[in-house]
């Protein structure tokens, strides 16, 4: 049996971000996604493979061609996806906080 | 220590909830959400036309690191001053649909107060995606850094 992979390690790689990334907008086949990049197509696979083992890709057959598109369930166990949403606010909240503490001082 | 800003995001739902404790009087609180000029110093956004009044709409523009203008706009459904915001808001000309805001105001003490803000999406996709862009957007920004250096280096 493989040894299923840990989410994490798949996102702490910024290649494997960036492939994310891209098929997170439109599905795409192995060779689209490798013209992103300049390393060669082999070490590009690999990066694919270790993303559909962990669950985040999953593949698609349309006619001969594969294409590799986001798994959402996958997607979810990552709780970090969520962690920049939460700092956006909170950062937002705090230039809030500071902006309101100014006003009231002023008054 | 306990977050201050708390994101609730349910697998499967098309809600998000954000939840955050300010040292602010909830009158105080209240007013960020309701006077134009103080919209634009916390939120970073260029204040269009702000009509707070039920039925009122607003309008905003920001400006993105490369200097592309990105509109939004809404209408406020209806409010009850220092408790209730329920305001529709949408990002223009983006994918992402109109989402359905409710904000809840709620005095802690004199001079603390707690923000509940609730976001209804059209579907579960597309609270994903919303839920998804800032760190898909930190990774483009990472990925065009990169780029740079790339780019630089040759």
């Amino acid at each position: 049996m493989k040894l299923r992979r840990d989410v994490f390690q798949a996102i702490a790689d910024p290649t494997r971000r960036t492939i994310i990334s891209l098929v997170a907008f439109q599905a795409l086949t192995p060779t689209a996604i490798a013209e992103n990049f300049d390393y060669s197509r082999q070490t590009i696979s690999k990066h694919i493979q270790i993303l559909t083992e962990c669950e985040i890709l999953e593949q698609e057959h349309k006619g001969r061609e594969i294409y590799y598109h986001l798994n959402p369930n996958g997607m979810k166990e990552i709780a970090e996806f969520i962690e920049p949403f939460r700092k956006l606010w909170d950062d937002r909240f705090n230039k809030l906080e500071s902006v309101m503490k100014n006003y009231q001082s002023k008054k | 220590m306990e977050l201050k800003t708390k994101v609730i995001a349910e697998d499967g739902k098309q809600e998000i909830l954000i939840t955050r404790t300010f040292d602010l009087p909830v009158e105080l609180l209240f007013k960020a959400y309701t006077e134009p000029e103080i919209i634009e110093q916390w939120m970073g956004t260029k204040v269009l036309k702000f009509d707070f009044q039920k039925h009122g709409s607003f309008q905003f523009s920001t400006s993105d690191p490369k200097g592309n203008k990105i509109g939004f706009n809404g209408t406020i459904h209806d409010f009850i001053t220092n408790q209730k915001i329920i305001r529709t808001f949408e990002m223009e000309n983006m994918p992402f649909g109109v989402q359905l805001e409710i904000y809840e105001f709620e005095k802690l003490s004199e001079n603390t107060s707690r923000l509940k803000q609730n976001v209804i999406y059209q579907s579960v996709n597309h609270r994903d995606q919303n839920l998804k862009l800032p760190f898909k957007q930190g990774i483009n920004w990472a990925h065009n850094r990169l780029e740079e250096i790339l780019t630089k280096s040759k």
